[in-house]
């Protein structure tokens, strides 16, 4: 595998050179936080950062995005789909887990112009974990706090200096005419010495071998309610969730004028499964909860033989009561089977 | 073991032994530094997972609604606020929850202090004299409690829980700063300017409903903003949908917010929640001499009317 090694100090003067080409996502400083936003020049971005408390997954799956607009007149009706955005685009600094994610989406939105498009318009570069957090649990799901597993490019902390691990063709194309140095053999040893000590400080996190087969034969247990009692039913794990990609339809009508929307939707909502009956087959948190963690370790490797969560912790160090996705599967993997 | 945790636990366990309660609901200790969470006790054997720090933040009265068992419940003073608004409104009824009353001195805001760690990962957490030393692999840090209060904590006029069965704790003095102070310099701002802050703070919102649902007293069987037909609101992010989502819940909870601020600490994204709620809180209390869920006896303003009420708000015809 070819790498190379960028110093810190020019990574502005490096995303510089890419914004002439990219429209350009970067974690910036807003408001004592660090999110997700388009730069206007390198120095905006930080790469001095945790991570994010919003993913990154509103620039490929906007949280509020029109389909499609439409004017009726009495006998033609004109619909007009919004333009895809033609210039390409870079993320750069995503974290190692949100990079995975969109793995997922790719299989979730399979057949979507709308994710297709911009998904294939969209290079990834990461930021390697030197420092994994207390709710990190990435390695427990197939993940890494260096995975490069779906960025273009991957970039390692060494020092003073990143060595840049080169994933894809599309991300060695970015690094052309960069004039950026081959790695040397110590900054290859370095970078060694960081993955490594990065993945020995990671939690316990999750078991997975015979989780799902747990899962499968423990949705009836009653174990549900308990490990649901104090959810509050809020959509803080979803909509953070970098996997969580439900969505809903709503059309905006004025007169004879009208849109067709996509947002976000959560499957912790009552209104989720509210049939026009009015029966609801997920009356509860119970039902929703137990929803969230059967899509992410049963339902998503059925579908896509791949594991709904990418361990980045989110839904734990943000939800409001501290209901610990972690202990859940724990609890759940400990159960003797039903009798 | 603190003397409230080991109090609390004595409590717990002679109303559970006697058969007063089927359920006692507290807090045990989290699974990440800085964190407590809602516990729910219905055995005896379980009575020593609840304890008592400065990260018991929830506001556990939200559990005491559609519930048919009988109660005990740990009770800061804001907590015990919202009971007693749930009582007046009919939500619980008084007998059949035993409120377990702890005077509080505030709850440490996890958000700055993090702020403040910038990354470096806490390992152990102890509490003494009123201060919090965290302890990492390489580092000590030692903070004053009271300079990492929540904001709601910073304003809270009770600490002291108004009513309880149980008290456990001494008693502590109440704040004597204005709690209103923020809200006067709002005020004075001029409507745009008032405008441009609460939108740019709506902005942020990302439609969780985190605020809602930790609210106790947001308990509408169906919520104005999940009804599909009619529509009230959009349900996108766009700025009006949000603004109209947090000015129609600050009027639903207007007279009744007794400012716990569980909103504000549920919100993931930092939503100035509580300046528009405690406007209206101090507009009630200006204009009706009511504070809520201070007083079982007190008429809740808006629920009421009498027919020689001011109506200067009324176009003369």
């Amino acid at each position: 595998m070819k790498t190379k090694t960028i110093k810190k100090k020019d990574i502005a003067s490096f995303l510089d050179t890419l914004l002439t080409r990219y429209e350009v996502f970067a974690p910036v400083e807003r408001d004592e936080r660090v999110v997700f936003e388009a730069i206007g020049a390198g120095s905006e971005a930080t790469l001095d950062y945790q991570n994010t408390t919003m993913p990154p997954k509103g620039i490929l799956f906007p949280q509020t995005e029109q389909l499609f607009s439409y004017r009726s007149t009495k006998d033609t009706a004109d619909i007009a789909v919004p333009s895809f955005k033609e210039k390409p685009q870079l993320i750069f600094g995503i974290r190692p887990c949100d990079a995975r994610s969109f793995l997922l989406f790719d299989h979730a939105f399979d057949g979507d112009p709308y994710y297709i498009n911009r998904r294939g318009n969209t290079l990834l570069v990461s930021i390697g974990c030197t420092h994994p957090q207390a709710p990190c649990f990435c390695t427990s799901v197939g993940g890494g706090p260096f995975s490069e597993e779906g960025s273009d490019l991957l970039l390692i902390e060494t020092g003073d200096q990143y060595l840049i691990q080169i994933v894809t063709d599309r991300g060695a194309q970015l690094l052309e005419e960069s004039g950026f140095k081959d790695a040397g053999k110590d900054a290859l040893t370095l970078a060694q010495k960081m993955i490594k000590t990065a993945e020995a400080s990671m939690g316990a996190g999750i078991e997975i071998d015979g989780l799902k087969e747990k899962l499968d034969s423990s949705f009836e247990n009653p174990i549900w309610q308990e490990l649901t009692e104090k959810c509050l039913g809020c959509g803080v794990c979803t909509y953070l969730c970098p996997t969580c990609h439900c969505f809903d339809m709503v059309d905006e009508a004025e007169g004879s004028t009208g849109e067709r929307i996509r947002i976000w939707d959560s499957c912790q909502f009552p209104l989720f499964t509210l049939q026009a009956s009015g029966v609801n087959p997920r009356p509860t948190v119970k039902e929703r909860f137990r929803q969230r963690i059967m899509h992410k370790f049963s339902y998503m490797i059925e579908s896509y033989n791949q594991i709904g969560c990418v361990g980045c912790g989110r839904c734990i160090t943000e939800c409001p009561v501290n209901l610990d996705i972690r202990q859940v599967v724990h609890t759940i993997s400990k159960l003797e089977a039903l009798s | 073991m603190p003397e409230v945790t080991k109090k609390i636990r004595e409590i717990a366990r002679s109303l559970l032994q006697e058969k007063k309660v089927d359920l006692v609901i507290g807090f045990e200790q989290g699974t990440l530094p800085l964190r407590a969470t809602p516990c729910f006790v219905r055995g005896e054997k379980e009575v020593d997972r609840l304890v008592w720090d400065s990260f018991c933040e929830n506001n556990l009265a939200t559990y005491l609604i559609k519930r048919a068992e009988r109660v005990a419940i740990i009770a800061k003073g804001c907590d015990v606020r919202t009971i007693v608004e749930l009582i007046k409104e009919n939500q619980i009824s008084r007998d059949q929850v035993v409120i377990i009353g702890i005077p509080c001195q505030g709850m440490f805001d996890r958000r700055q202090v993090e702020a403040v760690l910038q990354g470096k990962e806490i390992q152990e957490v102890t509490e003494k004299d009123g201060q919090l030393i965290l302890r990492g692999g390489s580092f000590k840090e030692t903070l004053k409690r009271d300079t990492f209060l929540y904001p709601s904590c910073i304003t809270c006029t009770h600490r002291n829980p108004v009513i309880y069965d149980l008290l456990v704790g001494d008693p502590v003095p109440e704040l004597s700063t204005d709690p209103y102070q923020d809200v006067e310099e709002f005020e004075a701002r001029s409507a745009e300017e008032r405008w441009e802050y609460l939108i740019k703070e709506f902005t942020r919102c990302i439609r969780c409903y985190a605020c809602r649902n930790a609210c106790p007293l947001c308990y509408c069987q169906e919520c104005f903003v999940d009804s599909s037909s009619p529509p009230w609101i959009g349900k996108t992010t766009d700025e009006s949908d949000t603004a109209i989502f947090h000015l129609m819940r600050a009027f639903h909870v207007a007279g009744r917010c007794t400012e716990c601020g569980a909103c504000e600490r549920a919100c993931p994204v930092g939503v100035d929640i509580r300046k528009l709620n405690r406007k209206l809180a101090r507009d009630v209390k200006e204009r009706f001499g009511y504070e809520s869920g201070v007083s079982l006896e007190q008429v809740t303003p808006l629920a009421t009317f009498k027919p020689d009420d001011p109506e200067e708000f009324m176009v003369n015809p």
